[in-house]
């Protein structure tokens, strides 16, 4: 599981059945700050209600979002599955920085 | 699952037997403000796109879920067509990537 920031949405017309009625929702990667990007974007599918601008926690592994979105035959891969209220955690900022 | 645009094709006449009937596309993975990230990738196509258009994909297990014949050796395959996404990371919170 990482943590995400939400930042945007992707709408589709033509997909695969399994995806009717799913949010689909682009998140970067993010550290505990919740401000600094930490990898490329990505999609994610929204079991949450989640919106632009919200903190995030996602699964991005196949029977983790298969289990949370639909049958075993689906072909999710990536699902939010948390709103995150407070990270507690130090930010690393690099080797030998002080905490 | 990532965005990507798809540059072009991918004709393989001999291949695994699975594989039969499936179109090979050439992507390239991209943001959802249309810029390039990283190389160009080949991935199965589970959808009937073609180039140009602007597709989401999943890697894994996942990928031979999205074809006919759920048990082809492929890691990478196209699942939606996308009409439109968008993101706009420093209006929510993330800073800009150096």
């Amino acid at each position: 599981m990482i943590l995400c920031r939400v930042i945007g949405n992707a709408v589709s017309t033509v997909k695969q059945e399994c995806y009717t009625g799913w949010r689909v929702m682009v998140c970067v990667p993010v550290q505990p700050d919740g401000t600094t990007p930490r990898g490329r974007e990505f999609l994610s599918v929204d079991s949450v209600e989640a919106g632009p601008g919200d903190l995030v926690l996602v699964a991005r592994e196949g029977n983790a979002a298969r289990q949370v979105l639909g049958k075993a035959s689906d072909p999710f891969h990536s699902v939010i599955m948390g709103i995150v209220d407070d990270v507690n955690a130090p930010v690393d900022r690099g080797p030998g920085s002080p905490r | 699952m990532e965005l990507a645009r798809v540059i072009g094709r991918c004709v393989a006449t001999v291949k695994y037997p699975t594989l039969e009937g499936v179109r090979l596309l050439v992507i390239q993975p991209v943001n959802a403000r249309d810029q390039p990230q990283g190389d160009p990738i080949f991935a199965a196509d589970g959808m009937q796109a073609g180039p140009g258009d602007l597709v989401s994909w999943v890697t894994g297990r996942e990928a031979a879920l999205a074809l006919p014949n759920t048990f082809a050796p492929v890691d990478c395959a196209v699942v939606t067509i996308v009409d439109h996404a968008w993101s706009d990371p420093e209006a929510h919170g993330v800073k800009a990537v150096p």
